[in-house]
């Protein structure tokens, strides 16, 4: 095992460096094959130099704003009057970042990559795993294992070697935020998690990036663009912040991640897309830098949603400006850069934290080995309640077990003995028969036993009722190695 | 034994038929699975509630509560008495927050959408 283990390492290693190699040998040869490229050109130049002066054709110096390689990449952008030269100067000249090389993260870096920003941050501290690939569209399967930060870079370079990429490799942190964000001049949130969405909307307020935030979860997405205007906090003329429109977060136990949840891909995919695309609009049409002596007026803000199984997939709504009272952005804000960098704001604790279950004696549950003896023994095997929803149940289950998704019992009103019979708690099994009940990893498995007991099933002790400890992930790793683990 | 015979007690101004109000509710985010996995839902509410005011914001949710939510994981929709924070209401299509949040007066044919936020990314 180890020494395959071993092998494997030393082969990913070696391919990651041919990579490397393959990616350099091609940078010189396109640089050798477009002599253009290597002209000095003067990036300095004011949007007043895109004026065209006819006549000057004599001169072999190049005379134009972007190189001539530029002119062939971003042709098709550059006649759109939402972008024109100008835009593309605008684009050429900005730093975003984006936060998180997941789902959302991919779409949008390539998109901007593609689009010509000067320089693209990425900032994430996670690997590439097999899981993220059908939506991950960056990441490839010869990359499991990367740091998703260089696997994304690798990406948008074979796309855009002009821009500028900067990998961050690791999460942003309360201590790390102001330093990684002043270097940008937009941010997109491509995270996951609460709490990040919180430390990401703070630093942004306090540095004065606007933010385009974007999330998805099973057919679902929702786009915000907040902090637009970036103006300083309690500036009347400031777009809302995330805390503007979520003061407080939701309890830890109702957020759902993708991995428990589920995701599409082409879902995650939309809103990553729609996040480039924001971001596209801001740059080209000038944000901060924007030469505009006019004080922007704040945008009212919209929320747009989108649901894949709608009728109507897209919906904007429109959202409320900044908050009075708001903790970060208002005037009365006691928010300030040492503040969070000092890291005496706890993002983790300020958003819960979930508890592991555990309302069973130990004598109210057994181990996945052990169940497995029972099934192999003689006495009578009683009943196994696997109570993960229906889609996991139908990829893999244990032989004998009956699907009671867990989501039925919580929506089945008041619990009632009827609701489990007669398919589930059958005339032919005996009163004293014991029933056991799993789930995923172990914690909805005990809540079901607690309900099973409090519904008097157990028949006063006379029927034993237990959960298998740890789940479906427990008879993976300890009965069936072969078992498909969703 | 006291809970059976409330139970069996006529509903109160029975002879009355109270004048109510068509409204459509929505859930999106994945409270629709609270709510019968059903994202629309077009109801007849009273107009007023049960002090003869006209019916809220903060009505409607307890009127949810009580006769649209089969599920019985009330705290992801309401805490302390209050939706739950994470959750948006938009009144036709607007934050509540423009319209005066729980005390918006509930007018027929309105579309009170209830959003919870998603995270994953
Ligand atoms: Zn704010």
């Amino acid at each position: 095992m180890d020494s395959v283990t071993n092998k494997a390492e030393q082969l990913r290693e070696k391919i990651a460096q041919t990579e490397k190699e393959l990616q350099n040998l091609r940078r010189q040869l396109n640089e050798l094959e477009s002599p253009i490229q290597n002209l000095d050109v003067d990036q300095g130049h004011s949007s007043t130099s895109t004026t065209k002066q006819p006549g000057e054709a004599s001169s072999p110096k190049w005379k134009w704003p972007l190189r001539e390689e530029e002119y062939s990449r971003y042709g098709r952008q550059l006649i759109l009057p939402t972008v024109g030269i100008k835009g593309q100067l605008r684009l050429k000249s900005t730093a975003v970042l984006i936060v998180g090389a997941g789902g959302l993260g991919c779409p949008a870096a390539a998109y901007l990559a593609g689009a010509g920003v000067g320089t693209l941050g990425v900032v994430d501290g996670d690997i590439v795993e097999t899981s993220n690939l059908h939506r991950q569209i960056a990441h490839s399967t010869s990359r499991v294992g990367m740091m998703k930060v260089d696997s994304l870079v690798e990406y948008c370079q074979g796309l855009n070697p002009n821009v500028t990429y900067v990998p961050h490799r690791e999460h942003l942190t309360p201590q790390n935020a102001e330093g990684i964000v002043s270097k940008y001049d937009l941010v997109l949130d491509c995270t996951d998690h609460p709490t990040s969405r919180y430390l990401i909307s703070d630093i942004c307020v306090l540095l004065q990036k606007p933010l385009v935030s974007a999330s998805a979860l099973r057919t679902d997405g929702q786009l915000i663009v907040l902090n637009n205007p970036a103006a300083a906090q309690g500036a009347a003329n400031g777009g809302p912040c995330y805390r503007c429109v979520f003061p407080k977060p939701p309890p830890a136990d109702s957020v759902v991640s993708c991995g428990e949840g589920g995701v599409l891909g082409p879902v995650v995919g939309v809103m990553g897309v729609l996040q480039a695309l924001e971001a596209i609009k801001l740059i080209a049409g000038g944000i901060g830098k924007a030469a505009g002596s006019d004080p922007k007026e704040p945008v009212a803000p919209s929320l747009l949603l989108f649901s894949a199984t709608s009728t109507t997939p897209f919906r904007s709504l429109r959202m409320r400006s900044r908050r009075p009272n708001c903790f970060a952005c208002s005037a009365g804000s006691t928010l300030t850069l040492k503040e969070l960098g000092s890291g005496s704001l706890d993002y983790v604790q300020f958003c819960g934290v979930t508890t592991p279950v555990n309302v069973l004696k130990p004598e109210e549950r057994i181990s996945a080995t052990e169940y497995k003896d029972i099934l192999a023994g003689k006495s009578h095997k009683g009943l196994l309640f696997d109570v993960r929803e229906k889609e996991h149940f139908d990829i893999a289950s244990i032989p004998g077990a009956v699907n009671v998704p867990f989501s039925i019992l919580q929506r089945h009103g008041r619990p009632t003995v009827g609701y489990l019979t007669p398919e589930h708690l059958s005339d032919t099994i005996p009163a004293e028969a014991p029933i056991y009940v799993v789930c995923r990893v172990g914690n909805d498995s005990q809540i079901v036993t607690r309900r099973l007991k409090e519904m008097g099933l157990d028949g006063n002790g006379e029927r034993d009722i237990r959960d298998i400890k740890g789940g479906m992930l427990a008879w993976k790793h300890e009965v069936d190695r072969t078992l498909p683990f969703t | 034994m006291s809970t059976i015979q409330a139970a069996e007690k006529p509903p109160e101004d029975i002879e009355i038929p109270k004048p109510e109000l068509s409204i459509v509710v929505e859930f999106t985010g994945g409270l629709e699975m609270l709510f019968s996995d059903q994202r629309r839902h077009p109801l007849s509410i009273p107009v007023t509630n049960k002090e003869g005011n006209p019916l809220t914001i903060a009505d409607l949710i307890e009127h949810l509560c009580n006769h649209t939510m089969k599920d019985t994981r009330k705290e992801l929709f309401v805490l302390d008495d209050h939706l739950r924070p994470g959750i948006l209401v938009l009144i036709n299509d607007a934050d509540w927050e423009l319209e005066g949040e729980e005390a918006y007066e509930i007018q027929a044919g309105d579309n009170i959408l209830f959003v919870s936020t998603l995270h994953g990314g």
